[in-house]
């Protein structure tokens, strides 16, 4: 099966998975492919490897999509368009501000913010926000045909679908603002419980704290409004039909666990799904080793082969023993293997090499 | 001059997703409770056991939950019954979670206070070692940079002061060490050096690179001018790619350890189908700790 066939109809495609399995150069083959065969495809990437963004021509930030020259493609007949783009989080925060801002002053007092500057940057979570936040203005910006997010990497899905929805649940601050405003009607309602709360508060926090996160939520007052509905057609967007989810994994035990309980998450939050990718799989030996003979070499360096052969064969084990618990846990949906290439596989050759692998 | 390893009190291991963290955190533990050294293995993913569970002689795991790590600081912290209802407060909870860094220093505070010789939670019995199974390099290195970022903000206060004696903490070598686990493999080198210098700029040091999943690097020169016209043959095959990654491997090796240096230890690729305790202890008595 082929990559182009799974992906008939979809206008966005996420790949998830934990770290360390070639999820990034996955996400790149896939828009390849898909650019190959005549659509417009912009991929998202959080952090490729460095040899990767340059050799596309990547190696500036400028936090919006550019095409990739079809000449760097190493002999890809390019019948579409292939644009690319790595995410800057700081930068997507910023246009967020700017866009849902009521005046330019305050965007940039917001900006100013210490507890802004800390929020757009230095947090675990500021990476999922922003990568599904571009995601969403690629897509309503009608540009490309199909869009191809590359996510950052975490041990569980919900890292990724949590992240944003605890960022949302900050910005809206509602609970704070409760507390910080003692005329609110939320803290009428809360006022029991809200009195010790806030001195309590006062007390564990430092009241620096408080005053920034105050002076944050005045200067948000009233753009809460354009974050909840973002995030309301954010999800909307991933739960579409015209999405599909691409679990990317390697067949080690770790990784392969990963993935069934990141197939598990999409199911219970009904998130289409469209199949695995499993990079890096040690064909079985019987293919291997087609002419079973070992060639005449001498005892030493048979006993050398014969060493490697048999080293190879428990990989070889190892990972169809995961890919069969990874199908059983499919239930039916596609998978896509890709075989180890022995030399690191970072650049446009490994790219284009992969893209062979997922449309055949 | 930097204590040795397991004289230290608390490890952090963090490094590229995928490399085998949480088999090297292990591995050191196991060397420390083989040792007679009361050893935690601690992770912050929240994902696991949460209370403190025995796994071997010496040996205990935990699952750090930012949660419960701010309901126990709370109630040794702020007291009795104000504690108790500051910990269960919805509203309290909810803006203690959503604030930016806040998970992530509470459960460093957790892990700081697994690593005290008199400890404050209840009950809790001193550890000789607390080995922190940590996020990958960045979140990792973010990780590591909250309690400083803490406390530059809230300069005054509880959260200030404790945000500061952690930072502290992690800063001592003769108390924490930070281990970093890497596999030959060019993202992998290259997010390696890229926290060594994220870490460098907060100040704090790796202390040792384990460079791990080394493959056997077997065959000699005119072995594989033997092999290389027989290259039809399967077995052939095989032996010359296995050379190729062993080529790349080194390459590899070679950019950590002008960096590194005597920091570096690698340990080989076990070709086995699963990790087993056997093949961790056979890692950790590779450590040359």
């Amino acid at each position: 099966m082929s990559v182009a066939e799974i992906l008939e109809g979809k206008r966005v495609v996420v790949c998830a998975g934990s770290g360390g399995v070639g999820k990034t150069t996955a996400a790149a083959a896939v828009a390849l492919g898909m650019a190959a065969r005549g659509a417009k495809v912009a991929v998202v990437t959080i952090d490729p490897a460095k040899r990767l963004a340059g050799a596309l021509g990547l190696d500036m930030l400028d936090n919006e999509p550019s095409r990739i020259d079809s000449r760097r493609l190493a002999g890809v007949a390019m019948k579409g368009e292939l644009w690319a783009m790595m995410l800057d989080p700081k930068r997507t925060f910023d246009d967020l501000i700017d866009s849902v801002a009521p005046t330019p002053e305050r965007a940039a007092e917001i900006k100013a913010n210490r507890i802004y500057r800390q929020l757009s940057t230095a947090v675990a979570g500021s990476q999922e926000f922003t990568a599904v936040s571009k995601l969403y203005e690629l897509s309503q910006s009608g540009r490309f045909d199909l869009i191809v997010l590359d996510t950052p990497p975490a041990r569980n899905a919900l890292d990724f679908f949590d992240a944003p929805a605890r960022l949302e649940a900050f910005l809206e601050g509602s609970a704070l603002k409760a507390l910080l405003r003692p005329t609110s009607v939320g803290m009428r309602l809360f006022a029991k419980g809200a009195v010790p709360v806030l001195g309590a508060l006062r007390r564990v926090t430092g009241v620096d704290v408080t005053t920034d996160l105050a002076t944050f939520f005045a200067l948000l007052g009233g753009m809460t409004e354009s974050f909840g509905m973002r995030a309301r057609h954010v999800d909307l967007l991933l739960h579409a039909q015209t999405t599909g989810f691409l679990l990317v994994t390697s067949p080690q035990a770790g990784p392969t666990e990963d993935a069934i309980s990141f197939r598990r998450t999409l199911a219970d939050g009904r998130l289409p799904f469209s199949g695995a990718i499993v990079n890096r799989v040690h064909p079985p030996l019987a293919s291997v080793l087609t002419d079973s003979e070992l060639p005449d070499v001498g005892p030493a360096l048979a006993q050398k082969l014969a060493t490697a052969v048999s080293e190879y064969g428990v990989l070889a084990a190892r990972d169809a023993a995961n890919i069969a618990r990874l199908t059983a846990a499919l239930d039916g949906a596609p998978l896509l293997l890709v075989p180890e290439f022995e030399d690191d596989v970072n650049d446009v050759h490994g790219l284009v090499r992969i893209h062979r692998e997922l449309f055949v | 001059m930097p204590s040795p390893l397991l004289q230290r009190r608390l490890i952090f291991v963090t490094g590229k997703g995928g490399v085998g963290k949480s088999t090297v955190a292990m591995a050191l533990a196991g060397v420390a409770a083989r040792r007679g050294m009361r050893t935690i293995v601690a992770d912050v993913n929240g994902a696991g056991e949460e209370h403190e569970q025995q796994l071997a002689p010496n040996l205990f795991t935990l699952s750090i939950h930012p949660q419960r790590a701010m309901e126990e600081y709370l109630s040794v912290k702020v007291g009795g019954t104000a504690g108790q209802i500051l910990g269960q407060s919805r509203m309290f909870s909810a803006f203690a979670m959503a604030t930016p860094g806040m998970r992530e220093l509470l459960s460093l505070g957790k892990v700081w206070e697994l690593a005290q010789t008199q400890r404050r939670a209840w009950g809790g019995e001193p550890y000789d070692l607390t080995v922190v199974d940590a996020p990958a390099s960045g979140h990792g290195a973010a990780l590591l940079r909250t309690p400083r970022t803490f406390a530059e903000i809230a300069k005054i206060g509880p959260i200030a002061s404790q945000a500061s004696t952690i930072a502290q903490t992690l800063a001592d070598r003769d108390f924490t060490a930070i281990v970093a686990v890497a596999i030959p493999e060019d993202l992998a080198v290259a997010e390696t050096l890229e926290l060594d210098e994220a870490l460098q700029r907060e100040r704090l040091n790796i202390d040792l690179l384990v460079l791990n999943q080394r493959h056997p690097d077997r065959f000699e020169e005119r072995e594989l001018e033997v092999l290389r016209p027989l290259a039809a043959a399967p077995a052939a095959r095989l032996a010359l790619a296995a050379d190729l990654r062993a080529r790349s491997e080194a390459e590899q090796a070679a950019r950590l350890e002008a960096r590194f240096g005597g920091r570096l230890q690698s340990l080989p690729f076990l070709f086995s189908p699963e990790l087993g305790d056997d093949e961790l202890e056979q890692l950790g008595e590779a450590l040359a700790l």
